[in-house]
């Protein structure tokens, strides 16, 4: 079994951490697992992007045209990958940030304002965790708790202040309902 | 020891370090710079030298100084770096000492960019530098291999007296897997008898790659290209994915590799018989497994990240007995399976030719998609 996810965002918004993140949480469940991200000639408050790979078996390609899901943190990044989400997978979209709705009717979406929660939990810059757990909460990929474990076991520990408001932000998103209204 | 999640730049120094590199000598280019990066912390740390050369040249004519003590030694670079390392390269395999390069390739040719490419292949595998020589080639396709093959480099580079290098591209140096790196050895302590460490009024020692006399360097030229037969002999080094009942088969190195294994693996979902030759050395080339592949399947399709340069390889073996297709994509551009499973599905369906060049009618085809 292989999963694919593209999370994609502002370069800041903790982008290729949620990915770093949800690949130390595949090593730590003995699965295989590549992350990879994009690395062109970026420039501060450009776009970032990462793939990552969860797969039972050895990986092929790390690029993926058509992933099993999509963390979308911006409107740049729904425009770009909103196409290209499997049929039948989940496209996690940043209310907060889009103003458009979602045009796929056969894919999950679910569309979270995920600045505003964060800003509820205390800041703005855990937004990142409340998307990747509002992807936990609707695909089957790889455990909450799992990846509360990873978070604890590869934060810096310059960063492990910061652990308990990850975790929330996390809680917060997997429990998300998509049927709650959105916010534009 | 455990498994780490870990970026290939990365695994290749620190693995590298563990396999007792005693001086490293480079200079910094994407996709290639947390190679050195790591090294310029952990080698101080661990007393070892590290030098950011003036340039690649700098870095190559160190790194051949270097190496003439007998010590571990390397260097790495991206594709217009290793350009300008060609000349020191010609003169390392023409003094017939050990020396490790790691190119992490770029799109080309030029500055061109940073994304990842197979386009150094011709360079790398079939010359570059001048002269009669070749260099051992290794090209892993995932992050542990890179990985396993960098102190197996070091091995080979040293059994052989020849230069190995480790042909990566920029997606294994930016990705990140988990690799288990070998435990730390200890620094080599023998000398090797050729190498030049002060004599201290002993009888002196030269090395060089001068010889002005012809005759005098045939007889070297000879010696070169007998050490090269017996590594076509020993070193040869491939993975096989579904060859057994393969009525077609693949063959693709590196990223181009792993990318293709993805389509290999959907073909297969659709009962195609289709099977996945991947080289791990590109030189000396598998030719022995391509032989006997050539006597059982339909067809092969070689894919790369390059406008067909193995290809001449698996040409030379397959020699026209069975039909041989090509696609690649270029420039750091990265294909998807689903293209490479486009071009198996062709296999399969279309009518097979040995007649004209694969490379023109991949071109017909690319032209139409990328105009």
């Amino acid at each position: 079994m292989q999963k694919e996810v593209i999370i994609s965002g502002f370069g800041g918004q903790g982008v290729l951490f949620i990915g770093k993140l949800l690949a130390y949480t595949g090593l730590d469940e003995d699965k295989e697992v590549t992350w990879i991200p994009s690395y062109g000639p970026e420039m501060r408050g450009g776009t970032a992007n990462c793939t990552v790979v969860v797969s039972d078996e050895e990986i092929g390609s790390p690029f993926v045209k058509n992933p099993t899901a999509v963390i979308a943190m911006n409107l740049p990044s729904l425009d770009k990958y909103e196409d290209m989400v499997k049929p039948g997978g989940v496209l996690v979209v940043n209310a907060s940030m889009v103003n458009r709705s979602v045009k796929r009717d056969d894919i999950k979406v679910v569309s979270i304002p995920a600045n505003d929660i964060a800003e509820e939990l205390g800041s703005t810059r855990s937004a990142n965790m409340v998307m990747l757990g509002a992807l936990l909460g609707n695909l089957e990929l790889l455990s909450l708790d799992a990846v509360e474990k990873a978070l604890e076991k590869h934060m810096p520990q310059r960063q492990q202040k910061f652990l308990e408001g990850n975790k929330q932000a996390l809680r917060r998103g997997a429990a998300y309902e998509v049927s709650e209204p959105v916010m534009a | 020891m455990a498994k780490e999640l870990i970026k290939g730049n990365t695994a290749v120094a620190e693995a590298a370090l563990r396999a007792g590199l005693e001086a490293y000598f480079g200079y910094p280019i994407t996709p290639q710079t947390e190679l050195l990066e790591h090294l310029s912390a952990r080698m101080p740390e661990l007393g070892r030298p590290f030098v950011q050369a003036e340039s690649e040249l700098g870095a190559i004519n160190m790194v051949y100084g270097a190496a003439c003590t007998g010590k571990r030694v390397m260097t790495s670079s991206s594709s217009p770096g290793v350009s300008l390392m060609m000349e020191g390269l010609s003169y390392i395999a023409g003094t017939e000492i050990p020396a490790v390069l790691v190119d992490v390739v770029r799109g080309g040719p030029g500055l061109g960019n940073i994304a990842p490419a197979q386009g150094d292949y011709n360079q790398i595998v079939h010359g570059g530098g001048h002269g009669d020589y070749h260099m051992i080639v290794l090209a892993p396709a995932s992050v542990q291999e890179a990985v396993d093959m960098t102190g197996l480099a070091f091995d080979l580079a040293e059994k052989y007296r020849y230069i190995v290098t480790i042909l990566l591209d920029g997606s294994i140096g930016q990705m990140m897997e988990p690799a288990e790196l070998p435990p730390m050895q200890p620094l080599k302590t023998d000398v090797p008898d050729w190498a030049v460490r002060g004599t201290n009024g002993g009888e002196k020692r030269v090395l060089t790659s001068i010889n002005l006399d012809p005759p005098a360097q045939e007889v070297m030229n000879l010696r070169l290209m007998k050490r090269w037969q017996e590594i076509e002999q020993n070193e040869v080094r491939y993975k096989e994915y579904f060859l057994d009942d393969a009525e077609y088969v693949v063959v693709g190195f590196g990223t181009a590799g792993r990318i293709a294994l993805s389509a290999v693996r959907a073909a297969r979902e659709k009962g195609i018989k289709v099977g996945l030759l991947r080289p791990i050395t590109v030189a000396p080339f598998p030719k022995d497994i391509l032989e006997e592949l050539t006597g059982k399947v339909k067809a092969f399709l070689v894919v790369e990240m390059n406008s067909g340069m193995m290809l001449e390889d698996v040409r030379l073996v397959v020699r026209g007995r069975k039909p041989v297709e090509f696609f690649g994509r270029m420039g750091g551009v990265v294909p998807f399976p689903d293209e490479i499973l486009t071009e198996i599905n062709q296999l399969v369906e279309g009518l097979l030719t040995t007649e004209g060049h694969p490379r023109d009618r991949w071109l017909a085809r690319l032209e139409k998609t990328i105009g």
